[in-house]
């Protein structure tokens, strides 16, 4: 055995044991830990949380709840919520292999949340906005009448604080569940996205992973400003949809934030953690008021 | 018949039935005309029956029958001097909306609708009735043109939805869909939306956010299609049916829900039976609606329009 063996072996040894002892350490303690589902990397959960959810290893973008997003976009203590009563009915007695009304207690009890958006009014680096920002764990963020009600609500609450607008989206698009009243939802906020418009102020949209079908086809593309966060996967048809029409596979990067950049959808891809600035900066830009 | 469906079969064995008899009175002589006329009315009542009773598949059956009167059939039937106005102006003339000036009864308007084909050959033409993108900013276009010289705008509706392709995706289906959804709100001119056979999702609402939405006999509305639904939902699209049911896509569920206006009748077995009685219900349903439409003005429209959508949606608080 030369030196070098011998430093070899001893390195291979070190790095077993500091293996086994993580395992030992996450065995004892399961639930501080987790892996990225992207990398691979076992990771305490803290780590990724003081890194905004975002993977310290790779860089790979977890999905973030409505609330979560809030905190890390807004001044500590700034924001409001408003419109927050809303809840869910069931116009429809909907039923596929589970009821909705059953689907939307479990979406309540698992998110803690009435439906799946967030409205209120808070400020970014002291730069007072509406927004909304939607939640995908709340039944894949899908829209139906109480998230149309409520982006619609917050759109015209700005109209008359004069206000610009946020809206941060997460969608698997419209909520199946409402049918023809999900549908109208789409009519519904981009109806009030042109009174936006017709007052001059300004609308961002936030476009996160994923947003899909109703939302991208309605208020989540007409920002005047569109900035996506990266990693995001944005489209109008999934992406098993097309493969099936098309009978063709789609390169890896199809409906991809930086695909949309490339052609000429977004004006921006943000990494998470440039966001507050990114929008900050945007919103300062536009506070001279409109002619 | 060879157009006929499975559930007019009945129907259909009454009809051979009279056939066999007035052959058999020509033949022997004998007068049988009292049975003939019991049976024909007995066909009539059970046909009455029928399509009045029709489950959603059904009708989801004859909403996509192939002789389905397609949007220029309307044009020819209840318009004149049709004036086909092509391209989104900045590369492409999607085929699947058609649209341009004609007359309605001697009064000017623009016309547009998502356009199937009867052959193969036509439905490649315009691509089974599915836009593109380029499809919605060309009927954007023409919103424009009517808004500028203050034309009505009617568009007629029968898509199973926005084509789902890469170049679609690139050229962003979604934000051209919700552009013109933000735009026709803007719109100073009564707008008219007709859903006459498929109306599937945001590929149907791209053309339909008008002050007056009627919905065909046998046509249905939905936010997906039925068969989309049952594959996300029951991870199996053959339980269409199903989906069709729960989905609530058929007129007077809409109609309950404020989601149209009114129903506009078929003729007895569905629009394809007769074109011209179809065309001319829906050349009735249009005057009308413009009637009620004409006297306000574009400020007025604009507000009707924002609060017909505005109000729709069912929640607590
Ligand atoms: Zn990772």
């Amino acid at each position: 055995m030369t030196v070098q063996d011998w430093f070899e072996k001893r390195k291979e040894a070190q790095i077993q044991r500091r293996a086994l002892e993580a395992r030992v350490e996450i065995e004892a303690n399961p639930d501080l830990w987790t892996k990225c589902v992207h990398c691979n990397a076992q990771l305490l959960k803290k780590d990724i949380e003081e890194n905004s959810m975002v993977c310290p290893v790779c860089d790979y973008h977890f999905r973030v709840s409505a609330r979560t997003r809030i905190e890390q976009l807004f001044d500590e203590g700034s924001f409001e919520e408003y419109f927050g009563d809303i809840k869910p009915t069931d116009p429809l007695d909907f039923v596929d292999t589970e009821s909705y009304k059953d689907r939307i207690a479990k979406a309540q009890e698992k998110t803690g949340l009435n439906d799946a958006v967030i409205t209120g009014i808070g400020t970014i680096e002291g730069h007072k906005t509406a927004f909304a920002v939607m939640d995908f764990d709340f039944m894949g963020g899908s829209m139906g009448s109480v998230v149309g009600e409520k982006v619609t609500r917050i759109i015209e609450k700005a109209i008359e604080l004069r206000l610009p607008v946020i809206a941060v989206t997460s969608s698997g698009g419209a909520r199946m569940q409402e049918s023809a009243l999900s549908l109208m939802q789409m009519a519904k906020t981009s109806c009030a996205c042109a009174r936006l418009d017709e007052a001059g102020l300004l609308y961002v949209n936030v476009i996160t992973d994923p947003t899909f079908g109703g939302v991208t086809a309605s208020f989540g593309t007409l920002g005047d400003i569109i900035v996506a966060e990266q990693g995001a996967r944005v489209g109008f048809a999934g992406r098993r949809v097309i493969e099936q029409t098309i009978r063709q596979k789609l390169p890896s990067d199809f409906q991809t934030a930086e695909y949309l950049m490339k052609y000429g959808q977004v004006d921006i891809v943000s990494p998470r953690k440039e966001l507050r600035d990114t929008l900050a900066n945007i919103l300062s830009m536009h506070e001279q008021g409109v002619q | 018949m060879s157009t006929a469906f499975d559930f007019e079969k009945p129907i259909l064995e009454i009809q051979k039935e009279i056939e066999k008899l007035k052959q058999m009175s020509l033949e022997s002589g004998m007068d049988l005309n009292k049975d003939i006329e019991t049976l024909e009315h007995e066909a009539a009542e059970f046909k009455k029956e029928l399509f009045e009773n029709l489950n959603p598949a059904q009708k989801m059956q004859i909403a996509r029958h192939p002789e389905r009167p397609k949007f220029l059939d309307y044009v020819n039937l209840m318009c004149t001097d049709f004036v086909e106005l092509h391209g989104d102006r900045v590369g492409t003339d999607d085929r699947a909306i058609v649209g341009g000036l004609a007359k309605l009864d001697g009064r000017p308007v623009m016309i547009i609708g998502t356009m199937k084909g009867k052959s193969t050959k036509e439905n490649l033409e315009y691509n089974f009735g599915m836009p593109q993108p380029e499809g919605y900013r060309k009927a954007l276009r023409l919103f424009y043109h009517a808004n500028k010289f203050n034309l009505p705008i009617i568009t007629i509706i029968d898509t199973p939805g926005a084509y789902p392709g890469i170049s679609a995706e690139k050229h962003a289906q979604g934000a051209a869909i919700a552009y013109n959804l933000k735009e026709m709100q803007k719109l100073k001119v009564p707008v008219i939306a007709i859903v006459s056979g498929e109306g599937c999702s945001g590929g149907a609402l791209g053309l339909a956010v008008a002050n007056k939405v009627y919905l065909l006999e046998h046509a249905y509305y939905t936010v997906i299609s039925p068969e989309g639904c049952a594959s996300i939902l029951w991870r199996d699209a053959s339980k269409n049916l199903e989906a069709a049911t729960a989905l609530k896509i058929t007129a007077p569920h809409l109609l309950k829900f404020g989601i149209i206006d009114g129903m506009i009748k078929e003729p007895m077995g569905g629009a394809h039976t007769d074109y011209e009685v179809m065309a001319n219900e829906m050349k009735s349903t249009i005057l009308n609606a413009l009637s009620e439409l004409d006297g306000m003005s574009g400020e007025d429209l604009r507000n009707q329009r924002y609060d017909k959508f505005r109000k729709m949606g069912s929640f607590i608080e």
